[in-house]
């Protein structure tokens, strides 16, 4: 309906092409219609780079470390997902992974599971506000979520001082699902991955609830007059985003066995970037979790080519937004076709 | 056939004044909050002097840059993620061209990065426009580059400026802080021409529909590239007061102001989704934040308490004010 | 460069053009002449590659193959802005004026001659405020705004792509009184509507195309009805749509269903009753009951509270005084959540504003079934298959494009909307301008889906800018004028003269019996 402007707008001439550029412009097509098969292109040619710089690469121990690193990353960005479905972003997502991290080892002394249920009744209740806040009192869900970082990184900063009283100590079981594999090489934080994965991925493709939130972030006013009611949706979303963040706290520190004030934080743009590369549209109502999960990945291996190729902090810096960028441009020009 | 009176078709119009203000109520909330806040603390602190306006204006003009630089964009329908690392960038280059620099040189260099940098972000809009991939992850990896590059010019903090050229951003003219004379001096000599000259209004058209600006003859991707180029200015402006309020270049420096640009502009009445809000706004906005902080310092609370304190501000003046809003556009 | 033409030479002419969009053949092989000083219409069904030719035209998309000339000479345009140096200028099928700029600066935008503008609108009897935002303004003015903009532009073929789809008869009058100017002063305009009525009476021949190609030119005046629309609709169309026969634009007659229905309907139960419905400044006291059964039209001309009306009885906006029941209940809805749990629906003026243009045709049909926090769980798809699917059929909806639903052509779109009804189910379907821009083959399908509604029991509440639609598908109309019923009538007394009477205001002139 609406023409693609100017310079995106190059005329389609495959009607006048030889047949074996039809016969690309026809895979291209099929690309197009499943976006992650190239996504699943770019995370196999990097695993072969990787390969080619450190050879044996490619082994069951390097891919079980990646998906280690993988996990928390992608637990952290399914909520970014959601929201950003919804046409909002979640920019809480790393801060309420933190407290949940700093609970964990705050609490850790007074038993796991009541550990394990206060970090997860924080996500709720975080998540719960900030649904509040955007789906009642229509609030910008970026400013919502930054001003909830806000408080959440400045609340934490007072409590660690509270915390320097106590031992903080991750407890084992904790320090086990985030750092440990069972069956030689499957890392046990996987194995809380991946059935949320599914979970997820099955939700937003086959239940009521995965509908209204597409919907809501392609035409709220449309889902109004369908009468869907839109703040409850958003709330949900929220919500789940808050848990998820939370849960990818947990992973984290179990991870890393100690929390520290700015565990996440690097976590919160790779979170936007893996949401993004994964072909989700930042203004919502299309995209996916599949996307997400390869982009986590696809950064995660792109991580590990650049520690092996030795490069600067800063080298590595700049490789990456190149890289990412230059992923985003193939990616546009295989999946984005009109 | 011809009824004049043709109901429906002559809108009803209200007075010009009354619209103009109804049109920006928003900016004129944040700038009368702003104000407000002002007099509360010259009436709690009787002793606030020309002292404390000029660290206040210090301290928010990094900020009020950050945030004309992104509402450039955004009113594009753009965003621009790179606006911190781009200023850190600045930060660290400048300093360490500045080192031994003498006041005069130092203008020369702070002219010939802003040049750069105008280059830097017309290509990063043009990337966008030719590659066709969407404006956040454009910005989002230059956002990488600019913080590699500005880390491998400077690991470790470093560099200079001279005093002279400190004071131009951060000294006093006359009696008002010339950060003050900054701001309004970007407003008038970069957002006003552009603002009024036919390329503002393809700005904000392509920001507002960029279908129907198209359908409407306005060159699309040249508008696009001209914001991003604009925006680069202003970063430009913000990472060389970094310069000249800290006196240093760090490469961390700018990290922050990408998000807290992105609040500004939001909290300024700029749509996010683009076309809609003007510059007065985000620039009060910056200077909103700031004076919380400030306050609250003032206040002697616990800075990191302050942090908490002024995240719930902001969510609770948009909850509310977007609370009158809908409330008044309901009636 | 007009000394150029000779009159037996063609001002446009196109060849052998053609565009797909992936998969998607919007115009397989379009030829097209148009001759100097003439209004040239351009036909065919829903999705048939208008606006996509026009586009082209235009510059706004450049075609895969095929040649333009204006005047004897090629043109190769590389976007909307060269086309006025080429002689042509457009008014789009979307609206291409900026909604957060102001009308000045929309004009400035363009470089339009603001005073050129100025005095068609004047010409045209509209007055437009330039301070206004645009989208602040109601949709008919903006057709008009655009018209005047493309008038200024003086070009030599003025390009007119369903205009009147969402005008009121006056303002179409209006325009046909510029067409004819720009005719008179040698102009050449190429007129896109799906109301044949308008196209016989403003166009002097007509190129009709089908699924990308043109299939014929003709003098309209040679021709019937009868064979435009087959021409239009192809062979097939013709012999499936049986139970509705090929007549003038008019349709079955009215007379022999509507008396019956109306009888029968007296007798049904009240499905909708309003009373004393009032909102500032639009509604002032509306009251009028509907009963199971029956079609019920609102004939008014635009701004007479016509969408404060709908809005309020969908519970979109909330009256200030009045009542609303739904058989026998009463409703005050909060939000359409609860209109449409008490079964009134509501398929609004703007398309726009019911779809979710990224999703599919499928997606947008079930949307009213997850609307509640019980229904969130996982999906019965096999079910929601079959209900949309069933919808799909029903409607004859053409699903080339159905995986985003923004890639559909217009009356496809307007198709969807009406189809999410007829799955979700309902008791009161209120309808604002169902069929605005809808190719007759549809239309009559439309008002077909209507009628069977009506008779499974269904309400239907019609409002409608066509107003010889009203004769056709209400049994009862009410003519709207300034927020008030002024008057009601049987359908079948519903002609075009009565009711343009009517919605004028002018009752009490109106001859007895
Ligand atoms: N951007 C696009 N991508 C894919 N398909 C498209 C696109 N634009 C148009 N089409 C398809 O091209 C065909 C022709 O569309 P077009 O809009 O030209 O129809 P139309 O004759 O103007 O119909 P209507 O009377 O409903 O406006 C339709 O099948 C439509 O789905
Ligand atoms: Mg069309």
């Amino acid at each position: 309906m609406t023409p693609s402007p100017a310079a995106t707008d190059r005329p389609d001439t495959g009607a006048l092409r030889p047949r074996p550029a039809v016969r690309w412009s026809a895979a291209r097509r099929s690309l197009a219609d499943r976006p992650a098969l190239t996504l699943a292109g770019i995370l196999v040619l990097l695993l072969a780079a990787t390969d080619a710089v450190s050879p044996g690469f490619v082994t069951p121990h390097q891919l079980s470390t990646t998906l280690l690193y993988a996990a928390p990353l992608g637990a952290l960005a399914a909520g970014q997902t959601l929201a950003m479905l919804t046409g909002g972003i979640d920019l809480s997502v790393s801060a309420t992974a933190t407290a949940a991290a700093y609970l964990i080892a705050g609490l850790g002394a007074q038993g796991t599971p009541r550990a394990l249920a206060v970090a997860l009744a924080l996500g709720l209740v975080v998540g719960m506000t900030n649904g509040i806040g955007i789906g009642i009192f229509r609030v910008q869900p970026l400013i919502m979520t930054l001003g909830m970082a806000g408080v959440l990184g400045g609340a934490l900063t007072l409590a660690s001082l509270t915390f320097t009283n106590g031992v903080p100590v991750v407890p084992d079981a904790v320090h086990e699902l985030g750092s440990g594999t069972v069956l030689g090489y499957l890392p046990l934080n996987t194995l809380v991955w991946a059935p949320l994965a599914v979970v997820l991925l099955v939700g937003l493709a086959r239940s009521g609830l995965g509908r209204a939130i597409y919907a809501v972030g392609d035409n709220p006013l449309a889902c109004r007059l369908a009468g869907v009611r839109v703040w409850q949706v958003l709330l949900v979303t929220y919500v789940l985003g808050g848990v998820l963040s939370a849960i990818a706290g947990i992973l984290l520190v179990g991870y890393t066995n100690a929390a520290d004030l700015n565990l996440a934080t690097p976590y919160l743009l790779q979170s936007v970037a893996a949401v993004v590369i994964g072909g989700t549209s930042i203004l919502g109502g299309s995209g996916g979790y599949a996307g997400t999960i390869l982009g986590a990945l696809i950064l995660t291996v792109l991580d590990s080519l650049l520690t092996i190729l030795n490069v600067s902090q800063a080298g590595k810096q700049m490789l990456y937004g190149a890289i990412v960028l230059g992923l985003a441009w193939i990616y546009a020009r295989t999946a984005l076709v009109e | 056939m011809t009824d004049p009176s043709a109901p429906g078709l002559e809108v009803r119009r209200p007075m010009a004044a009354g619209r103009a203000i109804r049109r920006s109520a928003w900016t004129v909330t944040i700038v009368g909050l702003l104000g407000a806040l002002l007099v509360v603390e010259k009436l709690v602190h009787p002793a606030l002097n020309v002292f404390d306006m000029q660290s206040l204006v210090d301290g928010a003009l990094p900020l009020c840059l950050a945030a004309m630089a992104q509402t450039a964009v955004v009113l594009s329908g753009g965003i621009d993620l790179s606006v911190g690392p781009m200023m850190s960038l600045v930060n660290v280059v400048s300093a360490l061209l500045m080192t031994h620099a003498t006041s005069g040189q130092a203008v020369l260099i702070a002219l010939g990065v802003v040049a750069a940098v105008v280059a830097a972000g017309a290509l990063t809009g043009a990337v966008i426009v030719a590659t066709g991939v969407p404006d956040i992850i454009v910005t989002l990896a230059t956002g990488f580059v600019w913080g590699g590059l500005a880390l491998h010019v400077m690991p470790i903090p470093g560099g200079a400026a001279p005093a002279g050229f400190a004071a131009l951003m951060t000294g006093q003219l006359g009696s008002v802080p010339s950060g003050l004379v900054v701001i309004v001096a970007a407003l008038a000599f970069l957002w006003e021409p552009v603002h009024r000259s036919p390329a503002g209004l393809a700005l904000y058209a392509v920001g507002s529909n960029r279908a129907a600006a198209y359908l409407s003859g306005v060159a699309v991707g040249r508008a696009r590239v001209a914001a991003y180029a604009l925006g680069g200015a202003f970063a430009a402006l913000g990472g060389l007061a970094l310069t000249a309020s800290t006196t240093n270049g760090n490469a961390a420096s700018g990290t922050s102001y990408t998000l807290t640009s992105v609040a500004a502009t939001v909290l300024g009445g700029v749509s996010l989704v683009g076309g809609r809000g003007g510059m007065i706004g985000p620039v009060a906005a910056a200077l909103l934040l700031t004076l919380i902080n400030t306050l609250l310092t003032f206040e002697g609370v616990d800075p990191n308490f302050s942090l908490v304190v002024q995240g719930a501000i902001v969510v609770l003046v948009v909850m509310v004010a977007g609370l009158v809003l809908v409330r008044r556009r309901g009636a | 460069m007009r000394r150029h033409l000779t009159p037996a030479m063609n001002l446009l002419e196109v060849r052998g053009v053609s565009k797909r969009y992936g998969a998607v053949v919007a115009l397989r092989s379009a030829s097209l002449t148009v001759a100097p000083a003439e209004v040239h219409a351009l036909l065919g069904a829903n999705g048939a590659g208008k606006s996509t030719l026009v586009k082209i035209l235009t510059g706004v998309i450049r075609p895969d193959a095929g040649t333009i000339e204006m005047g004897g000479r090629p043109v190769h345009l590389t976007s909307p802005a060269s086309a006025p140096g080429a002689g042509l200028a457009a008014v789009f099928q979307d609206p291409s004026l900026v909604p957060d700029l102001t009308v000045r600066q929309n004009l400035r935008l363009t470089g339009a001659d603001s005073a050129a503008v100025r005095r068609w609108l004047a010409a045209m009897d509209l007055r437009v405020d330039e301070d206004d935002l645009v989208g602040d303004l109601p949709l008919p003015l903006l057709r008009m705004l655009d018209l005047a903009r493309a008038l200024a532009r003086e070009p030599r073929l003025l390009i007119l792509d369903e205009i009147t789809a969402a005008l009121p008869a006056d303002l179409v009058e209006r325009v046909f009184l510029v067409i004819r100017q720009w005719r008179e002063h040698g102009r050449s305009v190429l007129f896109i509507s799906h109301r044949l009525v308008e196209v016989r009476t403003i166009c002097d021949r007509a190129t009709v195309l089908r699924d990308g190609a043109d299939v014929g030119t003709l003098t309209l005046a040679e021709r019937t009805e009868q064979h435009i629309v087959a021409l239009m609709l192809g062979p097939m169309a013709t012999s499936d749509d049986a139970p509705c026969p090929v007549g003038p634009d008019t349709g079955p007659q009215p007379e022999a269903a509507a008396p019956d229905r109306a009888s029968a309907a007296s007798e049904a139960r009240l499905l909708l009753e309003a009373r004393g419905l009032a909102m500032s400044g639009a509604l002032r006291g509306v009251s009028f009951s509907l009963r199971a059964g029956e079609i019920l039209g609102i004939a008014a001309l635009e701004g007479q509270g016509q969408d404060a009306l709908f809005d309020c009885l969908a519970g979109n906006r909330r009256a200030d005084a009045g009542e609303i029941r739904v058989a026998g209940r009463v409703l005050a809805p909060r939000s359409p959540y609860d209109a449409i749990r008490a079964g009134v629906v509501l398929v609004p003026a703007d398309r726009a504003h019911a779809l979710l243009p990224q999703r599919s045709a499928r997606e947008n049909i079930a949307l009213p079934l997850y609307n509640r926090a019980t229904r969130w769980g996982l999906i019965d798809l096999r079910g929601e298959g079959t209900r949309a699917g069933a919808a799909i059929a029903r409607l004859a909806i053409d699903t080339r494009a159905q995986r985003q639903v923004r890639r559909m052509s217009g009356g496809n779109q307007q198709k969807v909307v009406v189809a999410r009804w007829v799955a979700a189910g309902f008791r009161v379907v209120l309808c604002f301008d169902p069929t605005r821009g809808i190719d007759v083959g549809t239309k009559r399908q439309i008002h077909r889906l209507l009628r069977d509604l009506a008779g499974a029991g269904a309400a239907v509440l019609l409002f409608t800018s066509e107003l010889p639609e009203i004769a056709l598908v209400c049994d009862r109309v009410l003519a709207l004028y300034e927020g008030r019923i002024v008057h009601e009538l049987p359908a079948q007394a519903a002609d075009e003269a009565t009711l343009l009477r009517l919605v004028h205001g002018l009752v009490r002139e109106e001859p007895v019996g």
